[in-house]
C-alpha cells in the first residue's frame, strides 16, 4: 500500500534538480551562540540525519527550518522557495514531527486529521482517502474514532506523524521521532519514513539513537557548536575520521569527532 | 526529630507547602522575595484601611449579644465558612491527584495511615493559616473598635478551618466510594465551587426577593429573618458568642471543632492512601466518538474556531471552571426578571454586573485559545499567517461570549433597547480587552493548569480585574446617562496600553 505523493499545491518546475532544503549562513543566540552561521544542503529524495552532542544546535536549527524560530541572520531555502520571505509557501510543503508528539487530548485521530486537513486546505474527499490509509498504515485504524486522551506515547506519536504526513508533504522534518516509542512502534514509523523517501520525499531527522541513523540515512551530518563540523556518507564520515576501518560503527565515528571538535576548541581557547 | 516519625512528616508537609505558596507568589522566579515582601506589607496595611472603612462604624464597645447582632456575625461565619470548605476541598482532591510524591510515600516502609494523617492536619493547618490571615484584618478593627472579646474570633476562625478540613475529608472520600476515583476530581472541584457560591448566591436570591437589591447584608439585618430565627440561648449562636468574647462558648466550639478534625483524621487517614493509590492508577481512556465519515468541507480560520469549541464542549473539567461564574449570573438574571414593568432603575445594578462577568469569562476562554493552544507547534508550521491564526482564536472567543451573553441581552432589550444597546457595547468592550491583555500575556501552557494562569502573570490578572471593573464602570455611568462614562472608559483604554507596554511580546 503506498500514500499518495502528490502535492496539493504546485512545485517549483526545477523541483527535481533544486536541493530539499539550503541553508547558508544561519545563526542564532538565546543567551549565547546556539546555531553559529551554519551551511547545509539537504538533496531532494534523500534521508538525512542529523547527529550532535546535546545542545549542539540541532532542534534550534530544525526549529528555524520548520518556520517556529526566526533566525538572527541567514537564509533557508525549501525545494527553492525562501522560507523567510515566504514562509506560508514553504510551510505547505514542509511537515514537522517533533519528540513530544503535540495533538488534542479532546479529539479522536480521524478528527485530529481532519483539523489537520482544514489547516493546510486540503480537499476534503482526498484528505480523508490520505487519512484512513495514513491509519491503516501506522495501526491507529482501530482506535479512529476513539479520543486520543488515553492514548501511549507511541500512539501519540504515530497520530502526530499521520498529521505530518496527511497533507502529502515534501519535507518530512523530525526531531527525535523514536525517543519513548516501543520497539514495534519505532519499527512502523521507520518504515513510513522509509517509504515515502523512496516515494521521492525527504526526510530530515535529529536521532540519539546512532544505529537508527547508521540503517536509515543516506547521509548525515554532525553539528557541534552550532556549526556543521562533518557531512557525509558513513564511508565518508570514517575516511573523515581517520577511522578507516569498514567495521567502526557511526558511534565511534561521532564520537571521534565530536572529540576531535572540542579537542581544536580548547586549543583555540 | 527521628525520620519518618509524625514531627518529621509534619515538618516535610510544611516546607512543602511554604515553598509551593513562596512559589505562586513570586511566580516561581529567584529574587522576588523581598518584592513579595513588600507587596504583602502593603496589602495588609490596605486591608485593615479597608476593614476599618467598612467594620469600624458598626462596632463600638457597646456591641452586645443581641440577636441581631448574632445573625450579622453568624450570617458572615457562614459566608467564610464556605469559602473555606470549598477551598479545603481543592486541597483533598490536589492531595489525592496532584502529588508527585505518593509512589515514593506508598513504596517506602513508613506506615501510610501516618503519612495521611500528618497530611490531613497539615491541610487543616494551611486553611486555618490562610483563613485566619484574610480575616485578621476585620478581626483587629473589631478588636480596636471593640475590645480585646473579639480576640474569640480567632478561635472561630480556627475551628471553622479545622471543620472545613475535616467535612472535605469525610466528602471527598465519600465521593470516592460513591463514585470511584475517575469522576470524583471532576465532580469534588464542581462541588468546591459551587459550595463556595451557593452560599453567596442563596443570600443575593433571598435580597432580591425581599428588597429587590443585590446586598446581601440586607437580608441579614432584616427584623423578618431577626424574628425568625431562635432566641439568643440556642446553641446556634455559640459559635456568635464565641467570637463575641464568650469564653465558655468559645471552648465549646473550639473544642468540637478539633474533636471533629481528629475524628476525621483517625476513620480516614487509613483509607486515604488505597484512595490516593486508586486515583494515581487512574488512566484517561479515550471515551469513543460517534463514527462518522467525510472530512467537512472548512476554512482554516473555520476549523481553528471549531477546534477551540469542540476542545472546550469535550471538557466538562474545563467547561465547569469556564462557565462556574456564570453561577454568579443567576442573581442578577432574577433581579432582571422581578424588574419588568417596574421602570429601569435595575439596570444600573445589572448592566455592570454583565459587563464585568463578559471580562472575566473572556479572560478565561481567550487564556485557553491563546496560551493554552495543546498543539502550537503544529498551527505554527501550518501555511496560514499569524494573523489569521491570533484572529481566528479571537473570533472563537468572542463567539463564545455571544453565545452566553445573547440571552441576557435579548432579556434587557425587553426592558429597554438602550439598555442593551449599552450592555451589548460594554460586554464587547470588556471581552475584547481581556482577549488582548491574555495575548499580550500569553506564555505557553498545557490546560491542565488553567486554574493557575493567574500564577504566571500578576500584572495580566490585575490588568484583566481593573479592566473588566473600568468597563463595567462605564457601562454603569452610561446607563446614569452621564458623560462621566468617558472616565472609567479612558481608564479601560489605558490599563490595555500599560498591558501593552509591560508585555514581554512587543511584536
Amino acid at each position: 500500500m503506498t500514500v499518495p505523493a502528490t502535492p496539493s499545491t504546485p512545485l517549483p518546475t526545477t523541483l527535481s534538480t533544486t536541493p530539499a532544503l539550503e541553508i547558508r549562513g544561519l545563526a542564532k543566540s538565546f543567551d549565547r551562540p546556539a546555531v553559529a552561521g551554519l551551511d547545509l544542503t539537504v538533496r531532494a529524495g534523500e534521508f538525512y540525519s542529523l547527529l550532535g552532542p546535546n545542545g549542539a544546535g540541532k532542534t534550534t536549527t530544525l526549529r528555524m527550518v520548520a518556520g517556529l524560530l526566526p533566525p538572527d541572520a541567514g537564509t533557508i531555502r525549501i525545494c527553492g522557495i525562501n522560507a523567510l520571505r515566504d514562509p506560508v509557501e514553504a510551510k505547505r510543503i514542509v511537515a514537522w514531527v517533533s519528540d513530544e508528539p503535540m495533538i488534542y487530548d479532546k479529539l479522536t485521530p480521524y478528527e485530529y486529521l481532519e483539523f489537520v486537513s482544514g489547516l493546510w486546505g486540503l480537499k476534503p474527499t482526498l484528505a480523508e482517502a490520505r487519512a484512513n490509509e495514513l491509519m491503516d498504515w501506522l495501526g491507529l485504524m482501530p482506535h479512529a474514532h476513539e479520543r486520543c486522551e488515553g492514548f501511549s506515547k507511541g500512539m501519540r506519536q504515530k497520530v502526530a506523524l499521520a498529521g505530518a504526513l496527511v497533507h502529502a508533504p515534501r519535507v518530512i522534518i523530525l526531531d527525535e521521532p523514536l525517543t519513548g516509542l516501543d520497539a514495534g512502534s519505532a519499527r512502523q514509523v521507520k518504515r513510513v519514513l522509509r517509504e515515502r523517501v523512496e516515494g521521492g520525499d525527504t526526510v530530515i531527522m535529529t536521532t540519539h539513537i546512532l544505529e537508527v541513523a547508521e540503517r536509515m540515512a543516506d547521509r548525515v551530518g554532525i553539528i557541534a557548536n552550532g556549526r556543521l563540523i562533518a557531512e557525509g556518507t558513513l564511508d565518508e564520515l570514517r575516511a573523515q575520521s581517520g577511522r578507516g576501518e569498514s567495521h567502526s560503527s557511526l558511534e565511534d565515528t561521532f564520537l571521534t569527532l565530536v572529540a576531535e571538535q572540542q579537542q581544536q576548541e580548547q586549543q583555540a581557547a | 526529630m527521628s525520620a519518618g516519625s509524625l514531627t518529621w512528616f509534619a515538618n516535610h508537609e510544611i516546607r512543602l507547602a511554604w515553598r509551593d505558596w513562596l512559589s505562586m507568589m513570586t511566580a516561581g522566579r529567584r529574587g522576588r522575595e523581598k518584592v513579595v515582601a513588600l507587596a504583602l506589607a502593603l496589602f495588609v496595611v490596605g486591608a485593615h484601611v479597608l476593614a476599618w472603612y467598612f467594620v469600624a462604624g458598626y462596632v463600638d464597645e457597646r456591641t452586645a449579644a443581641t440577636k441581631p447582632a448574632f445573625v450579622v456575625i453568624t450570617g458572615s461565619v457562614l459566608l467564610s465558612w464556605s469559602l473555606l470548605i470549598s477551598q479545603a476541598m481543592e486541597s483533598v482532591t490536589r492531595a489525592f491527584y496532584a502529588r508527585s510524591d505518593l509512589d515514593l510515600i506508598l513504596s517506602s516502609p513508613v506506615k501510610a495511615r501516618k503519612v495521611f494523617a500528618v497530611r490531613i492536619a497539615a491541610m487543616a493547618f494551611s486553611v486555618i493559616v490562610m483563613a485566619a490571615l484574610l480575616a485578621s484584618p476585620i478581626i483587629n478593627v473589631l478588636i480596636v473598635r471593640g475590645g480585646a472579646g473579639w480576640l474569640g474570633a480567632y478561635g472561630v476562625v480556627v475551628a471553622m478551618g479545622a471543620t472545613a478540613a475535616a467535612i472535605s475529608v469525610a466528602l471527598t472520600v465519600a465521593l470516592f466510594r460513591l463514585i470511584g476515583p475517575k469522576r470524583t476530581r471532576f465532580v469534588a472541584q464542581i462541588l468546591a465551587a459551587v459550595i463556595a457560591a451557593l452560599f453567596i448566591i442563596g443570600l443575593q436570591v433571598a435580597a432580591i426577593l425581599s428588597s429587590d437589591t443585590l446586598s446581601r447584608m440586607v437580608v441579614l439585618k432584616s427584623e423578618t429573618l431577626v424574628a425568625l430565627v431562635p432566641e439568643v440561648d440556642s446553641l446556634v449562636w455559640w459559635p456568635a458568642r464565641a467570637a463575641l468574647g464568650d469564653t465558655s462558648a468559645l471552648a465549646a466550639v473550639l473544642g468540637s471543632s478539633l474533636a471533629i478534625l481528629a475524628g476525621a483524621i483517625l476513620l480516614f487517614s487509613g483509607r486515604f492512601g488505597d484512595h490516593a493509590i486508586a486515583a494515581s492508577s487512574v488512566a484517561a481512556s479515550g471515551k469513543l466518538q460517534a463514527q462518522r465519515t467525510g472530512f467537512r468541507r472548512r476554512s482554516a480560520a473555520r476549523t481553528l474556531r471549531q477546534k477551540e469549541w469542540t476542545l472546550l464542549a469535550r471538557d466538562p473539567w474545563l467547561m465547569s471552571q469556564t462557565l462556574m461564574q456564570m453561577l454568579y449570573l443567576l442573581p442578577p438574571a432574577l433581579l432582571l426578571w422581578r424588574s419588568y414593568g417596574e421602570g429601569t432603575g435595575v439596570l444600573v445594578v445589572l448592566v455592570p454586573v454583565l459587563v464585568m462577568a463578559a471580562g472575566q469569562l473572556a479572560g478565561g476562554l481567550a487564556w485557553l485559545a491563546i496560551s493554552g493552544e495543546d498543539a502550537p507547534d503544529l498551527v505554527a508550521t501550518a501555511p496560514i499567517p499569524r494573523r489569521m491564526v491570533v484572529r481566528a482564536k479571537v473570533e472563537a472567543v468572542l463567539g463564545g461570549i455571544a453565545l452566553a451573553f445573547a440571552p441576557f441581552v435579548a432579556a434587557l432589550a425587553l426592558l429597554s433597547i438602550r439598555g442593551a444597546l449599552i450592555t451589548t457595547l460594554g460586554v464587547m468592550a470588556a471581552a475584547a480587552a481581556a482577549t488582548q491583555i491574555q495575548f499580550f500575556f500569553r506564555k505557553q501552557a498545557t490546560r491542565r493548569y488553567f486554574r493557575h494562569r493567574q500564577t504566571a502573570s500578576r500584572f495580566a490578572t490585575f490588568a484583566e480585574a481593573f479592566s473588566s471593573i473600568a468597563w463595567a464602570a462605564t457601562a454603569a455611568l452610561a446607563i446614569g446617562g452621564t458623560w462621566f462614562a468617558l472616565a472609567p472608559a479612558a481608564i479601560g483604554v489605558g490599563v490595555l496600553f500599560a498591558a501593552r507596554l509591560m508585555s514581554p511580546h512587543k511584536t
